[in-house]
């Protein structure tokens, strides 16, 4: 008898071609996902060593990072670089005969929201994207991870990466999230928890009847943010939400195999016995909405919360490295959150871009006006049919938002939609790195209904007194 | 690749937590489809000035440290995206090692693939390296990977460990698609009972 496993010990086992002498291990990898900005270099490389994809059908490819969100996208790309990684894209997928989803197509968007819409991202497999966000596939029970320029040269020309285990660490939240607490809260908590560099060498198994009361969309907004916890990747078991999603989907399998599927599915959530290298424990009833006051996701805080004093923390680099976030963001010591003032809201990306977190801004601004420049970005363009279809792009556009075409946006400023330096943006994206949404730019990390309410109120709000 | 053996060279401090990928290559520069002529780009928001002048307190910009080819830094160094213009423009600008108490996991293996080496070693020592490095042209350091050995400017030998792997593919400059591609055989053989066992990867 083998002795138990856990989900991320079964996918590894499942893929592995080889065991190497040095102890890394050959892995093969079922789904590729390519966008324009990490995969020109991969084409080029190649096609200098003469060598070809080994199986085109695994890849999928979508524009997402550089595409404009205005209207008038398909004559307006903002640069002649964005424009030739964008014409690069189609023209290897074109020369080497991938499928493309074109920007002007319906189906476009986020690499990270278009693979699970289209049945692409299944349970069980390994896929990879040359995004860190790639861990965003998680949520189906994928081992789906972020790889550089050379991986993914690598897995196009032989569909396996070389690859050293990791280590199994285990989040567990239990119970009910309060009211106004979402799963964006439940990841930026966890992060806040764990560090940045707290999943470094280990995959997160996601586990606890919080998440598993979490819709899918919640599921991958937690998920993704696994990589903001330096994990490569995060997992939650598929259960029967997970093939409800998946059921009809394009790419799915079918009727008869569907089931035999599903049932394959079933066997791979972690044993009762398994053993993590780690475990970390939180009751959902601790979480409150979370707001980021620094320029790593680490730095964050109920928002409830104050602006701490670097005097307050541990150790002279981490009080040099608080000062210097609290310079750049423009922000003293013992600040109510509340009490900061923001010009943009942005909401979209990978992380909150989907159709729950649509409905939630909606929720929150119905009939009400903003008050500062807000970007609503959906994540793809079914996303955003959807929300017209249900009348929310008439809610936002009254309340004064934008209401845009899809990619990745002001999460990363690739294309013209950026914070202006100085200018300080609630953002239901990933990352509040220093220059992330432009040069100087400030972000504060957020939910979707924490953005909403910010861009009612101009400030920092907490979603409950709103 | 560039194969790595052994360097001779200052090293600059650069003493911060959590160095992300944004703040080594900004996303304007992620705009091409090469993998070169990003060096002057590299720590762009913190190396220049709004009129693109230098920033005179940026390390790279001291005259000690300009052409220096190893860095040493704070934790975590490399967290966040997995863009690998991080290592082209870290190498581009000349730099071959990067020395931190630890590394994000997909920046250090995007290192490897462009002979840029990443060593880890306990804070403490990273400690003592900095005073080293303060000390500016005058101090020279040997990073040897061949036998996995860092000699400080006054002559103190610090070992540091790596995948065998890793270190043989660096030394001897090796593209590793090569030789997975001698594993051909073996990678059919798993696809072929693979799709036995789940013929809807196989469509």
């Amino acid at each position: 008898m083998t002795s138990p496993r856990t989900l991320y010990d079964k996918i590894w086992d499942s893929h592995v071609v080889e065991e190497q002498q040095s102890g890394n291990s050959l892995i093969y990898i079922d789904r590729h996902i390519i966008h324009e900005v990490t995969s020109p270099q991969a084409f080029e490389g190649l096609r200098t060593a003469g060598r070809s994809l080994r199986r085109v059908e695994t890849i999928l490819a979508v524009p997402d990072h550089n595409v404009p969100t205005t209207a008038d996208r398909e004559t307006r790309v903002d640069s002649i670089e964005s424009k030739t990684q964008l014409d690069a894209l189609e023209r290897n997928c074109k020369e080497f005969n991938v499928d493309y989803i074109p920007m002007m197509d319906a189906r476009q968007g986020i690499v990270h929201i278009v693979g699970p819409e289209q049945g692409f991202t299944l349970p069980g497999t390994t896929l990879v994207c040359g995004d860190s966000h790639t861990s965003t596939h998680g949520a189906f029970g994928a081992l789906a991870f972020g790889i550089g320029t050379s991986e993914v040269e690598h897995v196009m020309a032989t569909q396996t990466l070389i690859l050293k285990r990791s280590k199994n660490l285990r989040i567990d939240v239990s119970g009910p999230l309060g009211s106004g607490v979402t799963a964006k809260d439940v990841a930026l908590a966890v992060i806040g928890k764990i560090g940045t560099a707290g999943g470094t060498g280990s995959v997160i198994e996601f586990t606890g009847s919080t998440f598993t009361n979490l819709s899918m969309e919640g599921r991958m907004t937690v998920c993704n943010m696994a990589i903001e916890g330096g994990a490569r990747a995060g997992l939650i078991a598929p259960d029967d939400k997970t093939y409800d999603y998946i059921k009809g989907k394009p790419k799915a399998p079918k009727e008869a195999e569907f089931e035999v599927a599903v049932k394959y599915w079933n066997s791979l959530k972690s044993d009762p016995e398994a053993k993590y290298d780690n475990e970390v424990f939180i009751n959902a009833f601790d979480i409150v909405p979370q707001v980021t006051w620094g320029t790593s996701p680490e730095d964050v805080l109920p928002i409830t919360g104050i602006i701490p004093d670097p005097m307050n923390f541990k150790g002279l680099d981490k009080k040099a490295s608080i000062k210097r976030a609290l310079d750049y963001m423009g922000l003293k010591p013992g600040t109510k959150l509340t009490d900061i003032k923001v010009d943009k809201v942005f909401i979209g990306s990978c992380t909150n871009g989907r159709i729950e977190d649509m409905r939630a801004v909606a929720a929150v601004v119905k009939g009400r006006r903003i008050v500062v420049q807000a970007l609503i970005v959906p994540g793809s363009g079914l996303v955003k049919l959807q929300a017209e279809h249900e009348g929310l792009d008439q809610i936002f556009i009254d309340a004064g938002f934008e209401w845009r075409e899809p990619g990745c946006s002001m999460c990363l400023a690739m294309n013209a939609d950026k914070i202006l330096p100085q200018e300080r943006c609630a953002s239901t994206s990933n990352r509040n790195f220093e220059g992330r949404q432009g040069p100087k730019s400030r972000t504060h990390l957020v939910s979707p209904a924490m953005a909403a309410a910010a861009a009612l109120r101009g400030y920092l709000t907490d979603i409950r007194e709103l | 690749m560039d194969k790595f053996t052994k360097i001779s060279s200052v090293a600059a401090p650069l003493p911060i937590t959590n160095i992300d990928t944004d703040m080594i290559i900004p996303q304007n520069f992620l705009r091409t489809i090469q993998r070169t002529g990003l060096g002057k780009h590299a720590f762009s928001n913190i190396r220049y000035n709004d009129d693109g002048s230098e920033q005179k307190n940026f390390i790279l910009n001291q005259p000690a440290y300009r052409r220096a080819q190893i860095l040493i830094a704070g934790e975590n160094f490399g967290c966040g995206s997995s863009r690998e213009h991080a290592p082209w423009a870290l190498t581009d600008f000349g730099l071959r090692c990067i020395i931190a108490p630890s590394f994000a996991d997909i920046f250090y293996g995007n290192s490897f693939k462009n002979g840029l080496l990443p060593i880890k070693l306990p804070q403490d020592i990273i400690d003592s390296l900095i005073k080293d490095a303060e000390r500016g042209a005058n101090a020279v350091f040997t990073v040897d990977l061949e036998n996995l050995e860092i000699t400080r400017p006054d002559g103190e030998v610090i070992g540091f460990e790596i995948d065998p792997f890793r270190q043989h593919c660096l030394v001897n400059g090796l593209d590793d698609i090569g030789l997975t591609m001698e594993r051909g055989e073996k990678i059919s053989a798993f696809e072929k009972e693979q799709k036995i066992q789940q013929p809807w990867l196989y469509k």
